[in-house]
């Protein structure tokens, strides 16, 4: 019974699955993101290097710093990413799942955005502390507009707060994107993702030409690699997450709806890669206006809809 | 360590240090980074500290006030780290030969160096064969 839950969490969708397949989808940002720059772009084993290049590494320590939370910053962020992206997995891939883990969710990632706020302003790094002040104002600008987009599908699924549940009622009353409040809700939510994943145009905390590299400024060597692995591991679970919510999940019944699945998540994924491609940085007070002004009401709007029934 | 040594060849990250150049050299090192020489085919990647930086590219002459700054850099980087002098001010003999406010003539008086790429400054194509002369001493 134990070994059944180390392997999830281990093994398949939890850590080794996640993990390569994540460094694979960076590569395809990376590959993506040269092409439309007219580049060549790294080759296709780069992510894996450079993670495996870290472990080697020197770790070094911030003097007069504290060093517990400088140290336990990227295993706790990891741990919480590793444990998301295995109940996403297991719910998207096995059909399984536990109660009410779209609140465990929801939880889970704020603790990611906290323990990178605690690790970079541990460091007292200038850079580090302007990044995790940043970090924080994205949090709480985009956390309201991801809830209320997460409410969506659970209203439509008649108030179950459980991605299985969600995705039954997906399978017997067709997908939620296909209903007016659906589709609103995933175009929030989809942005909302890059403001999760901190790319282009709400890549505020980590700047690289601004703040160069902000909160992870300090972090060398096998510390570093943590926080490379949990970033890979995002984009793994949160366009799945999408995919679950208002897609329909993926389904393994034949081949057709194998590579209908894949390409669902794909399309996200580009079109996540686009957008950062395509769009310049906003400023910090105009990405906060644009959460708060634009994207939340229309969230709202979305929500309303769905009590409607619409 | 040969293992390591050979995948660390094929994911070199660079820090680029301005120890008073004239800009030229950098420049040319941004080059590297455009559609025409794009040295991320290679797993090379510009990084904005020297914490995760396996290549410390330093340029220009090198004048008493940066001097202690390049070494407080070398110090804090993550040990195993390659530092790369471009250009000919680091080399020692170039237009500010004569100057007064010149500290490393060449860089070696301040920090350990790997390897040296000569010229005023040196061409993108020299630059890239430089690193990889380096890598090849690396067993």
């Amino acid at each position: 019974m134990i070994f059944k839950y180390l392997f999830y969490l281990l093994i398949f969708p939890g850590f080794l699955f996640a993990s390569i397949f994540g460094m694979i989808v960076g590569w395809v940002d990376r590959k993506v993101s040269a092409r439309v720059q007219f580049r060549v772009g790294p080759p296709f084993f780069q992510n894996f290097l450079d993670v495996f290049k870290l472990w080697g590494k020197e770790v070094i320590l911030v003097k007069n710093s504290p060093y517990f939370i400088f140290i336990a910053a990227p295993i706790i962020a990891f741990a919480s990413v590793l444990i998301t992206s295995t109940l996403v997995g297991t719910a998207g891939f096995l059909h399984l799942g536990i109660g009410g883990d779209l609140i465990f969710i929801i939880y889970l990632m704020v603790i990611y955005s906290v323990a990178l706020i605690l690790g970079a302003s541990s460091t007292g790094n200038i850079y580090s502390s302007i990044g995790a002040g940043r970090e924080m104002k994205l949090l709480l600008a985009d956390e309201l507009a991801f809830i209320l987009v997460i409410l969506v599908p659970i209203i439509k699924s008649g108030y179950k707060i459980n991605l299985i549940d969600i995705l039954n009622f997906q399978h017997a009353n067709g997908m939620i994107i296909g209903s007016a409040s659906g589709i609103i809700a995933f175009i929030v939510g989809i942005i909302c993702l890059q403001a999760k994943m901190a790319m282009q145009p709400f890549d505020i905390p980590e700047a690289e030409t601004e703040i160069v590299g902000g909160p992870l400024m300090e972090y060398s060597g096998p510390l570093l690699a943590f926080w490379q692995l949990a970033h890979f591991m995002m984009y793994v679970f949160l366009p799945l997450l999408l995919v679950i919510l208002f897609w329909g999940g993926i389904s393994f019944s034949s081949v057709g709806s194998i590579i209908a699945g894949i390409l669902k998540y794909l399309l996200i994924v580009v079109l996540m890669i686009l957008m950062k491609n395509t769009n310049p940085r906003l400023r910090t007070d105009t990405a906060i206006g644009f959460f708060w002004k634009i994207a939340s009401p229309l969230a709202l709007v979305a929500v309303i809809l769905a009590i409607l029934g619409v | 360590m040969a293992l390591y040594n050979k995948i660390l060849k094929k994911s070199i990250w660079v820090f680029h240090a301005s120890a008073s150049p004239c800009n030229n050299c950098d420049i040319e090192i941004l080059d590297l980074l455009t559609p025409g020489y794009d040295i991320e085919r290679f797993g090379m990647k510009l990084v904005g500290s020297v914490r995760h930086a396996d290549v410390l590219l330093v340029t220009g002459i090198v004048s008493h006030k940066v001097a202690p700054r390049i070494k407080q850099l070398y110090e804090q980087a993550a040990k195993p780290i390659f530092v790369v002098g471009i250009g000919s001010c680091t080399t020692g003999g170039t237009t500010f030969k004569q100057s007064y406010n010149r500290a490393g003539a060449p860089l070696d008086k301040i920090i350990p160096v790997n390897a040296y790429v000569p010229g005023c400054p040196p061409k993108p194509e020299a630059m890239i064969d430089g690193i990889v002369k380096l890598l090849g001493t690396l067993k």
